[in-house]
C-alpha cells in the first residue's frame, strides 16, 4: 500500500446534543452499520461506545481564544492536535466524527475547521448534527443555553425519543426546533434510528452543495412568503411565521400547534435565539459585499450561522454565502437554471440581532435601489 | 557536490535523527527504520505520534497512539518506559540524567532513570515539553503561557504568562531564554534571567504567515532558526536582550513555497532548510549564501537532522521519500 497525499479533504461530522439525547446510540449505529466505510471518532469520553475500534480517540475539550481581540474567534486546541495525528495516516479511515459533550458549544468545534490552516487544508466540515431529546427539550431550554445553541447551530436536527412523547408534545418540540433554527433539516427518530445518508455526507458547509437541497430554501420557491422578510416583524412573533413553516412541512401537526398556541404556554418563550430570513431581488455586488463584511464584523459575535443564495445583477451564476460568527465564505455555485427565479435569500440565526436594520440594509443592496 | 542517498518509506515520516553515525527514520505507522550496514527496522509504537533524540544517552524517545513511551537504542532495541492505556502520547521530551517526560491531557509525567515517576498537572492541556539544559527542570507549554517545574526538588513552579495558545517549547542551550511556538503564527520568548514582571522579560517574534512547527538553535545558541515562512527565519540571541529590536535573518527565501523544517549545523553557522515541496537547502548566516542539497520530492520535509560532525544531513518527508545527504559528496 502506498499512501498518496489525497487531494480530497476528509469529511468531518460533528455530533452535538444534550446529555441523554442519544448521541452515543447514533454513534454506535454509525460504527456498526454496514456501509463499508471506516470512521475515526474523536470523543470526550469513551463512555458507552460498545465498539472495539482502534480509531476512537479520547480528547479533552480545550477551547482556545485566538489572540486577535475577537471573543468569538475560538477553536478547539485538542482537535487541532488529534486531527493532525490522524491525518498523518489518512488511509485508515474515510471520515471523521467528532462527538461533543452535552454542554459543549459547537461553535469552536466548527470554527476549528475554518480557522486552523493545517486542519482546513486536510479536512472539510461536513455537517453539524444535533440530537434533541423530545421528552426533555422544554426543560433543557429552560435551564440551559447550550441546548438552544446546539439546535441553532445545527444543519441536521434529530428529534429523538419520539416514542416517549404524545403527538402533541412532539409537534410542540418540532415547532420549537423550527423556531430556533428555520434552516435545519429536521428528522423524527426513536433510539437514534435514522437512515445514515441523512446524517453523513451532507456537504452542509460545502459552498457547491450547501443549500442545494435545503428544504427551507426550496420552500421559498413555492410557499407564500412565509419565511421572507415579513417572517417576524417583531421578535416575539417569530413563532407565528415558523409555525406556518411547520404547517408547510407537516399538515398533520398544524392544528396541534395552533391548539397549543391558544391554550398552553408556548415553549418558544424559552427561546432566545432568533432567525431573520431575508428575501430580495438581484443584488449590486458593490453594495452587497461591503454590507456582509460590515454586518459580520459588527454583529459577528451575535451571529451563530448565516446561509444564503445571492443573485447578482448581470451575473449568470448563483452565488452562495455561509458564515459562522465573523467568518464568511462565498463563491459562485452554478448557473441559474431556466425559469428559476433570480432572487436573493439569506438567513441569519443569532441573538440580539437588529431585525429592522438588517432587513433595511439588505434591501439597500438591491441593484434596483438608487 | 552533495550526493543524496534516497530511502523510500511507507507513509508519513515523523522524525529523523542520528544515533552515533546511524540515521534513524520514525514513521507515523510506528516502524523505526535505520541505515546501519543495510536497511533495518524496529517496530515500536502501534502508531507513532512523537519522536525526539535523547542527547544524553544517544537514544530515541517515542510516544504513540498506543499510550506507550519507548526508548530506542542505536542497535534498534526498543524498551518500554511507560504506558498510559488508551491515551495518545503526542508530546515527549528527553532530559539530563536519563529523565524522560511525556504528556497526555493536562498531566505531565517525568520518568527518572531509576523508574520513579513524578507527575505535574496543569490547568490546561499540555501542548509542548522541554527540559532545561542544566538542572532537572521541565518547561510545559500550555494555553496562556508556560510553566517551569523542578522535577527532583520541591521548588515552586514558575508560571510564565502570555495570552494565547502555546503549542511547542524550547530552552536556549545556555538556559537564559525560553521560547514557545504559538497557535497564531508567532513565537514568544521569555528572558529567564530578568525579574518577573519586567518589561524586558517578554520577546515577541511575529510576522509569520504560517504556524511555526520547527525550531532549531545554532551552535552555542547564538541564533534560533524557525519554519513558518517562505524563508528560514533566524533570530539573533547572542546579546543579553535576545532578538528584541533586531530584525531576523531570512535565509533560503522562495516564492510561495513554505519552509517546513529547519536544523542548524552542529558546528558552523549554517542552517539546513526543508520546504513544503520537499526541497532541501543549506544557507550560511554570514552571507546568506545558499546551496541546493536536494531537489523537490513527493511531500513536505517533516524533519531534518545533522550527524554529529556535520557532514551528513538526514531528511524525512510527509510522503515517505527520505534520505541522507553527504555534504562533501
Amino acid at each position: 500500500m502506498t499512501e498518496i497525499a489525497s487531494p480530497k479533504p476528509i469529511p468531518v461530522t460533528v455530533l452535538t446534543g444534550y446529555l441523554g439525547a442519544g448521541k452515543t446510540t447514533l454513534l454506535n449505529r454509525i460504527l456498526t452499520d454496514n456501509h463499508g466505510k471506516k470512521y475515526a471518532v474523536i470523543v470526550n469520553e469513551f463512555g458507552e461506545i460498545g465498539i472495539d475500534n482502534d480509531l476512537i480517540v479520547e480528547s479533552d475539550e480545550e477551547i482556545y481564544e485566538m489572540n486577535n481581540g475577537c471573543i468569538c474567534c475560538t477553536v478547539r486546541g485538542d482537535l487541532i492536535r488529534v486531527v493532525e495525528g490522524l491525518m498523518r495516516r489518512p488511509g485508515r479511515f474515510d471520515a471523521i466524527i467528532v462527538e461533543t459533550t452535552g454542554l459543549a458549544d459547537p461553535v469552536p468545534v466548527a470554527q476549528t475547521f475554518f480557522m486552523d490552516d493545517d486542519v482546513r487544508s486536510k479536512t472539510e466540515l461536513d455537517a453539524v448534527v444535533a440530537l434533541v431529546d423530545a421528552k426533555h427539550l422544554p426543560l433543557r431550554l429552560k435551564d440551559s443555553r447550550e441546548a438552544e445553541d446546539q439546535i441553532a447551530f445545527a444543519d441536521v436536527v434529530l428529534v429523538n425519543k419520539t416514542d416517549l412523547v404524545t403527538p402533541e408534545e412532539l409537534a410542540t418540540v418540532e415547532a420549537t426546533v423550527r423556531a430556533i433554527n428555520p434552516s435545519a433539516r429536521i428528522y423524527r427518530t426513536s433510539r437514534s434510528d435514522i437512515d445514515l445518508s441523512k446524517v453523513l455526507d451532507q456537504g452542509a458547509f460545502n459552498l457547491e452543495r450547501a443549500l442545494e437541497n435545503d428544504p427551507q430554501f426550496l420552500d421559498h420557491d413555492h410557499a407564500d412568503h412565509v419565511c421572507g422578510p415579513d417572517c417576524g416583524h417583531d421578535h416575539s412573533h417569530d413563532h407565528h411565521g415558523h409555525h406556518h413553516h411547520d404547517h408547510d412541512h407537516d399538515h398533520h401537526h398544524h392544528d396541534h400547534d395552533h391548539h397549543h398556541h391558544d391554550h398552553g404556554p408556548s415553549p418558544i418563550h424559552d427561546v432566545t435565539v432568533q432567525s431573520i430570513s431575508l428575501r430580495g431581488g438581484e443584488m449590486n455586488p458593490d453594495r452587497f459585499f461591503p454590507w456582509i463584511q460590515k454586518i459580520t464584523q459588527t454583529d459577528g459575535p451575535n451571529i451563530l450561522r448565516l446561509k444564503g443564495i445571492i443573485a447578482f445583477a448581470g451575473d449568470e451564476e448563483r452565488y452562495v454565502v455561509q458564515g459562522v460568527h465573523m467568518i464568511v465564505e462565498g463563491d459562485h455555485q452554478r448557473a441559474w437554471k431556466d425559469g428559476e427565479k433570480r432572487e436573493s435569500r439569506l438567513v441569519f440565526i443569532g441573538r440580539d440581532l437588529d431585525r429592522e436594520k438588517i432587513e433595511r440594509t439588505f434591501k439597500a443592496c438591491e441593484a434596483t435601489q438608487a | 557536490m552533495p550526493t543524496v542517498a534516497p530511502l523510500d518509506l511507507e507513509g508519513h515520516v515523523v522524525a529523523t535523527a542520528f544515533l552515533g553515525d546511524v540515521p534513524f527514520f520514525a514513521t507515523a505507522i510506528g516502524a523505526i527504520h535505520r541505515l546501519d550496514h543495510g536497511h533495518k527496522v524496529t517496530e515500536a509504537n502501534d502508531g507513532l505520534l512523537a519522536c525526539v533524540r535523547d542527547e544524553a544517552s544517544d537514544t530515541l524517545v517515542t510516544g504513540g497512539e498506543d499510550g506507550k513511551v519507548f526508548r530506542v537504542a542505536v542497535d534498534g532495541t526498543a524498551t518500554l518506559l511507560a504506558e498510559v492505556p488508551r491515551k495518545w502520547i503526542s508530546v515527549v521530551a528527553a532530559g539530563p540524567q536519563g529523565a524522560v517526560a511525556f504528556a497526555e491531557g493536562r498531566t505531565t509525567r517525568v520518568r527518572l532513570a531509576d523508574g520513579t515517576v513524578k507527575e505535574f498537572t496543569e490547568a490546561r492541556t499540555v501542548e509542548g515539553l522541554a527540559f532545561a539544559p542544566k538542572g532537572l527542570r521541565i518547561a510545559v507549554a500550555r494555553y496562556n503561557g508556560a510553566t517551569l517545574h523542578w522535577v527532583a526538588t520541591a521548588g515552586q513552579p514558575v508560571d510564565l504568562e502570555w495570552k494565547g495558545a502555546h503549542t511547542g517549547v524550547t530552552f536556549s542551550p545556555d538556559g537564559r531564554f525560553l521560547v514557545t511556538s504559538m497557535q497564531e503564527n508567532a513565537l514568544h520568548g521569555w528572558k529567564l534571567d530578568t525579574k518577573p514582571g519586567a518589561d524586558t522579560r517578554h520577546m515577541r517574534m511575529t510576522g509569520y504567515p504560517a504556524k511555526v512547527k520547527s525550531m532549531s538553535w545554532s551552535a552555542k545558541g547564538k541564533w534560533l532558526a524557525s519554519s513558518g515562512a517562505p524563508a528560514a527565519i533566524v533570530w539573533p540571541f547572542a546579546s543579553k536582550d535576545g532578538p528584541m529590536g533586531k530584525a531576523p535573518l531570512e535565509l533560503g527565501t522562495r516564492g510561495d513555497v513554505m519552509v517546513t523544517a529547519v536544523a542548524c549545523h552542529p558546528v558552523e553557522e549554517v542552517v539546513a532548510i526543508g520546504y513544503s515541496d520537499g526541497m532541501v537547502m543549506a544557507a550560511r548566516f554570514s552571507d546568506s549564501r545558499e546551496v541546493l542539497l536536494r531537489r523537490p520530492g513527493k511531500g513536505a520535509v517533516s524533519s531534518l537532522a545533522w550527524s554529529k560532525n556535520g557532514k551528513l544531513l538526514a531528511f524525512a518527508s510527509e510522503a515517505g521519500d527520505c534520505g541522507v545527504i553527504d555534504i562533501a559528496g
